[in-house]
């Protein structure tokens, strides 16, 4: 603050001129891009022989911050829109096994099922953001009672036609799918394969790269993180989710759409659940009743560390996906460093408490009068 | 000026629960004609306001939009009709933008279809040019709202109605913040406006901001309408009689006489 000089004349004479370093206190990701940049900076030197910043290791801890990631952006979405989802989690376990059984018990194909689970998750987020705009009551509440609901049903359902809690054999009905190549596998493989030939990556020892290409999780990541940001800065619905997280009443007054606005981000946030499972689901070639247990918290601490208010009408979803970044890089760092990684938990607690008081700082910065 | 009203109340009423916050209102607007809204605290003027800008639909009675019958489901359908509010508490958000606050739920963009995103340049300066007419110099249009006087957030809101408002424009205390300048150029958008053929509702307290530019009077006493009286029938006096009840203000005089000659008999000091 103190290398502030008054402005040139013909400008206001009121205005200071703004020093980069404080613009850049003004954007929401500051925190969490500083953060990751620290977490890189740790593990490098403590783990740096590991193998963890190895072709493989990054693109192992890419991995784990994508799938986090993915479901990161869109809570972010949606808490800057004011609203909490606690359903996606479960939602998680749910869309696996709306994919799995038709596809193994019922032999529909591959396809027919993800559309399915989409349409599942649609109808799920939009129960979720009507029942909580039109009675007004907390989504923290209505989407708890959801958690368990979802949840509930996915277990009994699968046991009741399945006899168990697990459904296996999706490799073989994924095989020759059209649309499970999409959210399975892997994305530049002809690449990888090209470099390993020209000797830039390492190769096995049968002749092909270390890592055949890059997780479709992490392009889906990195597509669906370009499209929040541009959603968010860029077009009028944007201004809507900031509004309507801003102000509902306000927004309301002046004409923004709030119910459309919070239904799909609902909506969203469920579809970007169904999208992770999928992947998890192509990935083990099973579903699990259980999975997604506990990353409706995971997603907004990720969210939180990326700069979103628990108020609403602040946060960004490029902070998210850093967010999600630190979160993937300590979890599989506390692996490759061969810490216990019960202290995983102690570094999320701490890390969490730290960014809500630096968010609540920032919010003061940004309302009250300088 | 003559002819079908622009927007019109007829038999209007409000309920919340048990409180009946309007009842029996009729009230109209023409184009070019500015209609005064008179009351104490809690007549029911915003409720009134609300019921035209589609934030409240009326329990009872008919609404209508130059002759014809409407009943907004939203805010917004009073917007796409021509009807721009300025409500009481001015309906910002604070961690906003003063930009993103002006064009908000009326943004302007570039391009269609998904390629359809904000014009931030246009926006930026339309929002700084239309602030600037009201007489506030926008520091910085990408600052936040949160960080504005009082006066300067409010003048966002009057500004931000003139530019959208096309056929009537309502005004709920917009000069309650304002220092003398910013408040007669208030004044001044609302003799502009009526002299374009709007139609404007201006709520205000202030018998001073009042008489210059109204052409009408329509005066609420809890939830009830006192009547419309024109401009030629009225005096200033009289119209101050109405906003406060003329007798309580005789007797505040009287009052207060009475304060400073207790004050001038008691020495200082205790
Ligand atoms: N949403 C609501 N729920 C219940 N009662 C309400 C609601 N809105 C207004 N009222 C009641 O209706 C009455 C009229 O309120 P209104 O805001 O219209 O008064 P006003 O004339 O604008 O007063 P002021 O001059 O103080 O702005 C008040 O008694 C108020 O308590
Ligand atoms: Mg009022």
């Amino acid at each position: 603050m103190a290398e502030q000089t008054v402005s040139a004349p013909g400008a206001d004479e009121r205005l200071l001129k703004t020093p980069l370093s404080r613009k850049l206190l003004n954007r929401p990701e500051l925190g969490a891009v500083a953060g990751a940049v620290l977490v890189f900076f740790f593990f490098g030197i403590v783990a740096g022989d590991s193998g963890m910043f190895s072709l493989k290791g990054i693109v192992n801890f890419l991995e784990v911050s994508a799938l986090l990631g993915i479901l990161a952006i869109a809570v972010s979405l949606l808490m800057i829109g004011g609203e909490f989802d606690l359903s996606v989690g479960s939602m998680i376990g749910a869309a696996g096994v709306v994919i799995a059984i038709p596809a193994v018990q019922f032999g529909w194909p591959l396809w027919l099922c993800i559309v399915l689970a989409f349409g599942v998750a649609a109808a799920v987020g939009y129960a979720n953001g009507m029942i909580t705009v039109k009675t007004g009551l907390p989504s923290f509440i209505v989407t708890l009672a959801v958690l368990f609901i979802l949840r509930g049903l996915t277990i009994g359902a699968t046991r009741l036609i399945t006899g168990r809690t697990q459904v296996s054999g999706i490799r073989d009905v994924a095989r020759d799918d059209w649309l499970a190549a999409i959210f399975g596998g892997d994305a530049f493989t002809g690449l990888f394969a090209w470099m390993a030939e020209a000797g830039i990556i390492e190769k096995r020892m049968d002749g092909l790269p270390v890592v055949p290409g890059v997780p479709m999780s992490i392009v889906w990541f990195v597509i669906l993180g370009t499209l929040a940001t541009w959603l968010l800065l860029r077009t009028s619905f944007g201004n809507w989710i900031f509004a309507c997280g801003g102000d509902k009443i306000a927004a309301r007054n002046v004409g923004v759409p709030v119910t459309r606005v919070k239904v799909l981000l609902f909506i969203f946030t469920a579809c970007a659940a169904t999208l992770v499972a999928t992947i998890q689901v192509l990935d083990a070639g099973s579903a699990d009743t259980n999975r997604g247990l506990l990353k409706e918290f995971e997603a907004i601490i990720a969210a939180v560390i990326g700069g979103c208010l628990l108020t609403g009408g602040y946060g960004s979803a490029i902070g998210a996906m850093f967010g999600a970044i630190i979160f993937g890089t300590v979890q599989m760092g506390i692996f490759y460093t061969g810490v216990n990684t019960d202290w995983f938990k102690v570094f999320l607690g701490v890390m969490l408490l730290i960014a809500v008081l630096f968010n609540s700082y920032i919010r003061k910065k940004v309302t009250e009068a300088r | 000026m003559a002819g079908q009203p622009l927007a019109e109340l007829r038999d209007a009423s409000k309920f919340f629960g048990s409180v009946i916050a309007l009842k029996d209102i009729s009230m109209a607007v023409s184009a070019g004609e500015v209609m005064c809204l008179l009351g104490d605290n809690g007549a029911g003027k915003s409720t009134l306001i609300k019921i035209l800008s589609g934030v409240h639909a009326p329990s009872a009675g008919h609404m209508l939009v130059e002759g014809r019958e409407v009943r907004f489901k939203s805010p917004r359908e009073a917007l796409d009709a021509g009807i721009a509010t300025v409500y009481q508490d001015l309906a910002m958000v604070p961690l906003m933008s003063i930009t993103r606050n002006f064009f908000m739920g009326r943004e302007p963009t570039r391009g269609s279809g998904v390629l359809s995103r904000l014009d931030t340049a246009f926006a930026d300066r339309v929002a700084r040019e239309e602030m600037h007419k009201i007489g506030i110099d926008v520091r910085d249009p990408t600052q936040a709202v949160g960080t504005l006087s009082g006066g300067e957030r409010q003048c966002v809101a009057i500004a931000r109605a003139v530019y959208f408002g096309a056929k009537v424009l309502i005004l709920d205390e917009p000069t309650s913040a304002l220092g003398v300048s910013q408040a007669s150029m208030v004044l001044r958008y609302i003799a502009q406006a009526r002299a374009r053929g709007l139609g404007v509702i201006f709520i205000t307290h202030n018998v001073h901001h009042a008489y210059p530019v109204a052409d009408a009077f329509t005066l609420l006493n809890r939830g009830r309408s006192l009547g419309t009286f024109r401009k030629e029938e009225v005096s200033r006096e009289e119209v101050l009689n109405m906003m406060a009840g003329g007798k309580e203000l005789d007797q505040l005089t009287a009052e207060l006489e009475e304060f400073s000659r207790a004050d001038g008999a008691s020495p200082q000091g205790t």
